[in-house]
């Protein structure tokens, strides 16, 4: 049974005050939704599809921007359909990339079906049995404050679960048009002429 | 029975070389892969290359999405999968098509000219109408000699139109697999 008080946009908010260039993506669906309701920034890719593939998608950011920090937020139901991006990003070794999953336990767009995390899967296990050597499941606000120091610290890849509650949320959408996303973002990275090339 | 034994021709030496050579020109600096015999000779010579980065997936959809974040952050990339894998990569594409971001994918097929193991035809046979059905360009390869200039096109049209381009070596370009032993 998911315990937690932790609301899910109010530890995304915490986890991204003073973010400096820190870059985010996000799986699609609530993760999405949060990162919409707090910011809309170039530095920003939130995935409106593509489930399974938001840790790969960061993956390949941070291998590509090695001098900036990149951080995954996503769900319990999107991280469990790409347990393979765990084992290859801990034998990949990025130096400079987190995944968070807003762990709520449930299919929360679909009608709040049970995930296995319900049934007692544990992600930072899963995590750690694939070489990562940062993990960590925080349950208690407390915690919050030292897991947002974490995103910003470089080292080994960090999956961080964050049990939530499971909240209904105004649906805030992001940009819909993935050219939008893309080109801003590559703008940002890659400066203004990236978007002629 | 005797344990089976691979009798694969991998024709390292013949074409690796030349297609390594064309997108390390081109400046592809990922090459993620679920690895298969066609691809062994290549794979071998981008993790020689410390400019390259060979990374090993557990299925070939994470090098889509790989892909896809690499080049968002101005790296480009070449994904080598057998056509079994296509299968596994579709609802991935979509973030190509809506994106419009470009990918290169060098695809050894299966299941088509002298194939022996019957579970790899549907998937093999599928392989160009599931790419044509997701938005992915198709170019087809039987002469090992064309195919280093088939690659350097693939580049050009991906990365000038932010196309995904799959170019597809068939069968006859890599030899059947055949398996020896008694039966």
């Amino acid at each position: 049974m998911n315990a937690s008080r932790l609301e899910r946009r109010a530890v995304m908010a915490q986890l991204l005050e003073e973010r400096g260039g820190l870059l985010v993506v996000t799986g699609l669906g609530a993760t999405a939704w949060d990162l919409a309701s707090l910011s809309d920034s170039p530095h920003d890719f939130p995935l409106w599809g593509a489930m399974g593939g938001a840790a790969m998608f960061g993956l390949g950011l941070a291998l590509a921007q090695p001098d900036r920090r990149v951080v995954v937020f996503t769900g319990d139901g999107e991280m469990l359909m790409g347990l393979g991006a765990l084992s290859t990003i801990a034998t990949t070794r990025p130096s400079n990339l987190s995944v968070v999953v807003l762990d709520n336990e449930r299919y929360g767009e679909t009608g709040s079906q049970r995930t296995h995390t319900a049934a007692g899967v544990d992600l930072a296990a899963v995590a750690r049995a694939c070489g990562f050597e940062r993990t960590t499941t925080v349950r208690e606000a407390s915690d919050i404050p030292a897991l947002r120091a974490d995103l910003h610290a470089g080292g080994n890849p960090l999956l961080a679960v964050v049990k939530v509650a499971l909240t209904a949320d105004p649906m805030t959408l992001p940009p819909r048009d993935g050219t939008y996303l893309k080109n801003r973002m590559r703008a940002a990275l890659l400066g203004p002429t990236a978007i002629y090339e | 029975m005797s344990e089976p034994v691979s009798t694969f021709q991998n024709p390292a030496g013949t074409w690796s070389q030349a297609v390594y050579d064309v997108i390390k020109a081109q400046n592809v600096r990922l090459v993620p892969f679920v690895p298969d015999g066609g691809h062994r000779g290549l794979i071998e010579h981008c993790q020689a290359d410390p400019d390259m980065r060979a990374v090993t997936l557990t299925t070939e959809e994470e090098g889509v999405a790989l892909a896809a974040g690499a080049w968002v952050g101005g790296v480009r990339s070449v994904l080598l999968m057998q056509s079994s894998g296509v299968g596994n990569c579709i609802n991935m594409l979509s973030l190509l098509k809506t994106c419009q971001m470009p990918l290169v994918t060098l695809v050894t097929m299966r299941g088509e000219w002298g194939e022996f193991n019957p579970w790899q035809v549907p998937m093999g046979q599928a392989t160009p109408d599931v790419l044509r059905a997701m938005g992915v360009l198709v170019q087809r390869v039987d002469d090992p000699e064309l195919l280093p200039g088939e690659v350097d096109a693939a580049l050009r049209l991906a990365y000038s139109t932010y196309s995904p381009v799959a170019v597809l070596l068939s069968q006859k370009l890599l030899g059947a697999k055949k398996f020896g032993g008694s039966k």
